[in-house]
């Protein structure tokens, strides 16, 4: 081993080196005790403690753990998070000391079970062995050899390369009378039982057989069957046997717990001699039962002489014979004998009685002479030709199958294939010779071959090499041998005539570009109605099987792939263009299309078709105040989640804007319902005032336009019930639609102010055009009130300017035919109406919201004047107090005629208003506290009256 | 069951006027029970909301701290808390027995039609004409909305509560059904014209009743949204009217802009009473949860309508 001088260098040494001594070298002074430091492999000292202390590794430093002491692991622990339950092993405890070759618990690379194997594997070996002396480093495969599985020792091997077999016995042959005489001498078993004698008496036979001259192998060795004990009872221990213990036994025999394997085994393999005479657990230490007659020998006394007390060769009680042993002899034995060669049976199986029954096994077939051991496969079989379709669908089939089904290019055969694409295929080049066999004609004949042919007599044509036949030849050929081509002929014919479309058709021979380019060819032929389409488009290069071939092709996918034009293609549109950037994110439940709803609804069809469903994400905390599980635990979502749509699309920022606005608690609602359209639609113009252009914001006037009309029938208050409203005590929501409004009339000089104010232009449009004053509109607070008395003093006076501009405005988006974009009136009109500004803004501001208080959605029926009077009894109709005249601030008048009052009667009404609230809070103040005085009073008569009544009873 | 069941008698229908209140707080915008149906809640006009004692008439308490009309209210299951609605964009939460505002939950862009309670008054919805509904937490002290639904296109006009759904109804003509258990918004397009008020069967809670703007009610599965039952004759082309279902769910009762109550026939839609309220409109109704007593709102006054006379008669005899 030391042969190397490299190999010194990897002996691995323990301690430090005592340096090498030189002779020249003084005695160096020993180092004193209290100098000596111990080190560990991290280079910290560490302090000897004595044997009872811990020694070296008392920790980091004498203390635990690490240098900040013992740390326990962090504690963590909540609801979603509970605290794992950490088993601690002993391993957490120690130190790396311990870990190391040294320490208690040494973690070392050793030999796993799975890795032992009694052969070694040589040219695995053989093959590591050079490629170690190949390698860089020498020592490469050292660590492989460490870890190498366990190998058997050199006899083991050496003794199975003789051919023995684990388990044999070993030694000399023997004579058998040896062995016998050895036997009778040692009869010590474990326990008081003896094994059953039966083996002895086959002994005998076998003597009376043996010859004398004959040697027997030496016994076989039951392998040993290494049991890790793992309870706590003494060796040999084999704990109760039911089976034993219940059924009973002899008086000899005891219950032994600690009987000998060998002895059960004798047992378990059917000596059943013993005859059970009782159940019981009997034996020694288990007593005897009172109801039993015999007296055993409960207080058994064990003498030492049962036991072995010389280390010896324990006799086996069977002769058990290797199995070079004579026939006769095995066979006379019993068959639980053979048993123990097995070692251990499992406990619960027993063998077999019967043996196996052997397998029979057939001799193979005998060959036929002349047989030769050589695989021919058989040549692929044609789909078509397998199949027992008819050769029309066949044809069909194999026709189509070019797009109808992903073939692979390999499966059309190489007969499939024309000669420029084999050519292609082999990479060769093109022939240089001519193409054709008119090339190799004189110019003379060629033009007397294309004069004959124009003459169109194709049977005197004397060229005599069929190949250069021209189309006409052919076709007339094709049209004597195929009459039924020829039909078909004529219906792709008829099919195609005339259109024009230059429409995506169907590709049927994309595989082979130039027969595409031909079909192709031959269609446009087709299109233009040609009859010899055909001829035209073929190759005249390809010889002549082949063109008749696809001539035929081309006729049935000419016919199968029709144009789609008259009948179905109408019916489809192709897809739109993929989803491009400019889109937004609007929630879903815009999606729904109200014209097929509003039908569905018409015909009373309600369910499905009216019915959306969406996702919805509540928030968690809704969650839990309803005491209900978060449907989408984990997903940060609330409310409905957005979907992309088209951005340029002016609806979808009508309801954007419209809910964001909502979203805004500052900001008020948005005014009647007619200007909230408007407002949305303004407010987008302003966003995108150049990004269009002109002509956008032209078309969207025209939207816009629509827009403002379509709410109108909408609305609740249809034209006819105006009429009747009058009637009627309650009044009804009025439409502002200024055709109606001028029809039916009653104030003359109101006139032109009401209109002004229906058609006067969103607020919203005034705000984003000065962005100024007036920003109060809280039209519920008195004081917005009081200022809106105010303002309106204000607005009166502007009145005159107004009146004629907002109207323009109006005018212009409504004139749908006008190119100019509202963003230009708009600017306009700012430049018009300067003058007016801020006046103008204000009161439109408070119109505004008067319109949005009492216009939005449906109205409050009016609290009766009668009420103001305190009577329960005396109701006034409302219909009556409007014909009063009395301008009371009940809402029972239609809402126009409502705001056509002058200005000034508004201001009076507000006063008036307010004086009958005040009034009416003092009196009903007053009133409630009369009643409650009598309610009281009739409540003590109530009670006088029950406790009377109680008397009486 | 030993006993077989009390065969069971025709329902009976609030045709006699038992009392009428005049509540002197303006127009009566709405009109409710409470949870046990021992005391009704009248919002005025006038911002005031009052609660009054059903059986008697007498006025309980006067709660004053709106700034506008009060619009809707609702009383909590165990009766210590109120909510209220009112059009000055504003919710207020009131303590029943002292009458302080407990929290005043502003963040509406408009006028608040409707408010509900939960089930255990842990959270108030509101729904405004801004078009949202808002979900108040009455626990924490935060003032901002736990939720804001903001789906509808248009004014809500009505919602309710029942259990882990939400149902809501708006002017844009659809009822939205918020299912929170199953985390979906259900839309049924109900009418181009408002829907007005729905309310879902009190017992099983599988129906919904819708009445629109177009004088028809309408009650939709809930489950499918298919159509059940359809109810006119009444007149509702204005106004916001109530619309509710009796105590027992064998009827379907909508006010009317003629004065009066109509009442049909659950199942075979047919009109079994028309009670003639006054000459106004009935604005607003509501059934108690167990017995066969109604209450209207006309104008000023609140009647208590009931299936038999006699108590009231006795009562007027005592008087």
């Amino acid at each position: 081993m030391a042969s190397d001088s490299d190999s010194d260098e990897d002996f691995v040494t323990y301690g430090t080196p005592l340096e090498p001594l030189e002779e020249d070298e003084p005695l160096k002074k020993p180092i004193p005790l209290h100098d000596q430091t111990v080190k560990d492999e991290k280079g910290r000292y560490q302090r000897f403690h004595g044997a009872f202390t811990g020694g070296f590794s008392a920790g980091y430093f004498n203390t635990v753990g690490s240098k900040e002491g013992w740390t326990p692991s962090a504690f963590v622990s909540s609801r979603q998070q509970k605290a794992e339950k950490h088993h601690a092993r002993p391993e957490d405890f120690m130190d790396e000391e311990d870990f190391s070759e040294h320490g208690i618990a040494p973690r070392e690379i050793t030999t796993s079970q799975e890795f032992s194997s009694s052969r070694r594997d040589k040219a695995g070996e053989k093959a590591r062995a050079i490629s170690a002396q190949a390698a860089l480093i020498p020592g490469d495969t050292l660590l492989e050899e460490l870890i190498a599985p366990a190998r058997s020792s050199i006899g083991v091997e050496l003794l199975m390369k003789m051919g023995w077999k684990e388990g044999q016995g070993v030694g000399p042959r023997v004579k058998r009378k040896a062995r016998r005489q050895q036997k009778d001498g040692g009869g010590k078993v474990y326990g008081c039982t003896l094994p059953p004698a039966g083996s002895e008496e086959s002994e005998d036979d076998d003597e009376e057989f043996a010859p004398e001259n004959v040697t027997f192998a030496p016994k076989d060795v039951t392998p040993v069957d290494f049991n890790p004990r793992l309870g706590v009872q003494g060796l040999g221990y084999r704990g109760l046997d039911p089976s034993l213990a219940l059924l009973g036994h002899g008086t000899a025999e005891h219950i032994d717990l600690f009987k000998p394997q060998s002895e059960t085994r004798n047992r378990l393999f059917g000596d059943t001699k013993s005859s059970s005479r009782r159940g019981g657990v009997v034996g020694q230490a288990f007593g005897v039962g009172a109801l039993e007659d015999d007296d055993e020998d409960v207080y058994h006394r064990d003498s030492m002489s049962r036991y072995d007390t010389i280390l010896g060769e324990e006799e086996p009680g069977d002769g058990l014979y290797g199995w070079t042993a004579p026939q006769q002899y095995t066979k006379k034995k019993d068959r639980s004998k053979d048993a123990s060669y097995l070692g251990k049976i499992l406990e619960g199986f027993t063998l077999a009685q019967k043996p196996l029954e052997e397998k029979t096994i057939f001799p193979p077939p005998s060959l036929p002479r002349d047989y030769r051991p050589v695989h021919h496969f058989r040549p692929s079989v044609d789909v078509s030709h397998l199949s027992g379709v008819s050769p029309a669908l066949a044809e069909a089939l194999r026709v189509s199958k070019g797009h109808m089904v992903k073939e692979e290019p390999q499966q059309a055969g190489r007969h499939q294939l024309d000669s420029g694409q084999r050519r292609a295929l082999l990479g060769e080049d093109t022939l240089q010779g001519p193409s054709s066999v008119m090339e190799l004609l004189r110019p003379e004949d060629r033009q007397r071959l294309l004069s004959l042919r124009n003459s169109s007599n194709p049977p005197s044509a004397k060229t005599s090499i069929p190949v250069s036949s021209h189309a006409s030849q052919t076709s007339g050929k094709s049209a004597q041998v195929l009459p039924a081509s020829s039909d078909l002929q004529q219906v792709s014919l008829a099919a195609w005539r005339g259109i024009q479309t230059s429409s995506q058709t169907f590709k049927p021979f994309e595989k082979n570009p130039s027969k595409q380019a031909r079909y192709e060819l031959y269609l446009s032929c087709l299109k233009q109605g040609d009859n010899d389409a055909l001829e035209q488009s073929l190759d005249p290069g390809m010889t002549e099987w082949e063109r008749s071939r696809e001539r035929e092709e081309f006729v049935r996918a000419s016919i199968l792939y029709r144009p789609t034009s008259s009948s179905l293609s109408s019916r489809f549109t192709r897809a739109k263009d993929q989803e491009d950037d400019d889109s937004v994110e609007v929630s879903p439940d815009q999606e729904g299309d109200l014209d097929d709803k509003q039908a569905a609804v018409k015909m009373k069809m309600f369910g499905k078709l009216t019915r959306e469903t969406f996702e919805w994400y509540p928030d968690k905390l809704l969650c839990k105040r309803f005491n209900v599980p978060d449907p989408y635990p984990g997903s940060g979502i609330v409310g409905l989640p957005k979907v992309k749509r088209d951005k340029f699309s002016v609806f979808n920022f009508l309801t954007v804007t419209q809910s964001r606005e909502a979203a805004a608690p500052p900001k008020p609602p948005e005014s009647g319902k007619k200007s909230r359209w408007d407002v949305s639609e303004q407010k987008v113009e302003k966003k995108k005032e150049d990004l269009l252009g002109e002509l956008l914001s032209a078309a969207r006037n025209q939207t816009e336009t629509k827009v403002e009309q379509t709410p109108t029938p909408a609305l609740p208050a249809l034209p006819a019930s105006i009429s009747s409203s009058d009637q009627a005590p309650g009044s009804k929501p009025e439409i502002k639609s200024s055709d109606q409004q001028s029809s039916e009339e009653k104030k003359d000089g109101d006139e032109e102010e009401e209109e002004e104010e229906e058609s006067r232009p969103p607020m919203d449009l005034f705000k984003a055009i000065f962005a100024s004053s007036s920003d109060e509109k809280s039209s519920s607070s008195s004081e917005g009130e009081s200022s809106d008395e105010e303002e309106e003093k204000e607005t009166k006076e502007d009145e005159g300017k107004m009146d004629s501009e907002p109207l323009n405005l109006f005018s212009i988006p409504s004139t749908s035919t006008t190119t100019t974009s509202s963003s230009a009136t708009t600017t306009s009109f700012s430049s018009s109406a300067n003058t007016s500004s801020s006046h103008q803004a204000a009161a439109v501001s408070t119109q505004a919201s008067k319109q949005e208080e009492e216009e939005f959605g449906p109205k409050l029926p009016p609290p009766s004047a009668a009420l103001s009077r305190g009577g329960a009894t005396s109701i006034c109709p409302p219909s009556k107090e409007v014909k009063t005249g009395k301008k009371s601030k009940e809402k029972k008048h239609k809402k126009k005629k409502h705001y056509k009052h002058k200005k000034e009667k508004k201001k009076k009404k507000h006063k008036k208003h307010k004086h009958k609230e005040t009034a009416e809070e003092e009196q009903g103040g007053g009133d409630g506290e009369q009643e409650d005085g009598q309610v009281s009073t009739d409540e003590l008569l109530k009670r006088l009256k029950s406790i009377r009544s109680h008397q009486m009873w | 069951m030993a006993f077989p069941q009390p065969r069971p008698q025709a329902p009976q229908l609030p045709q006699h006027l038992l009392r009428t209140i005049d509540c002197q707080q303006g127009a009566v915008r709405a009109v409710r029970f409470n949870i046990d149906g021992n005391y009704l809640l009248s919002c005025g006009s006038d911002k005031s909301l009052k609660l009054w004692s059903a059986s008697r008439g007498t006025l309980l308490k006067t709660y004053s701290g709106h700034g506008y009309e009060v619009l809707d209210a609702d009383g909590s299951y165990d009766n210590s808390q109120i909510c209220s609605c009112s059009s000055d964009k504003t919710v207020i939460l009131w303590d029943v027995a002292t009458g302080q505002v407990t929290r005043k939950l502003r963040g509406h862009a408009g006028k608040v039609n409707c408010v509900q309670f939960n089930e255990e008054a842990t959270v108030i919805l509101s729904g405004s004409i801004d078009g949202t509904v808002r979900c108040w937490d009455t626990r924490s002290r935060r003032y901002e909305p736990i939720q804001v639904l903001d789906e509808a296109r248009d004014s809500i006009s009505s919602l309710k509560v029942a259990q882990h759904e939400l149902l809501t109804g708006s002017v844009d003509g659809r009822v939205r059904r918020y299912d929170l258990r199953m985390g979906q918004l259900h839309v049924d397009f109900i009418s181009s014209y408002f829907t007005e008020n729905i309310k879902p069967l009190n017992q099983d809670g599988q129906c919904t009743l819708s009445s629109s703007l177009d004088s028809t009610l309408r009650l939709l599965d809930k489950s499918t949204g298919e159509m059940l039952g359809e109810y006119t004759g009444h007149k509702m082309k204005g106004y916001k009217l109530d619309c509710c279902l009796s105590s027992k769910d064998t009827h379907v009762l909508s006010c009317s802009e003629d004065g009066h109550v109509y009442c049909w026939d659950l199942v075979e839609g047919s009109l079994s009473l028309k009670l003639p309220v006054g000459k106004a409109v009935v604005q607003s109704l509501s059934f108690h949860p167990t017995e066969t007593r109604l209450l209207t709102a006309m104008e000023g006054r609140v009647q208590v309508w009931g299936a038999e006379q006699e108590e009231m008669e006795e009562d007027v005899i005592a008087t």
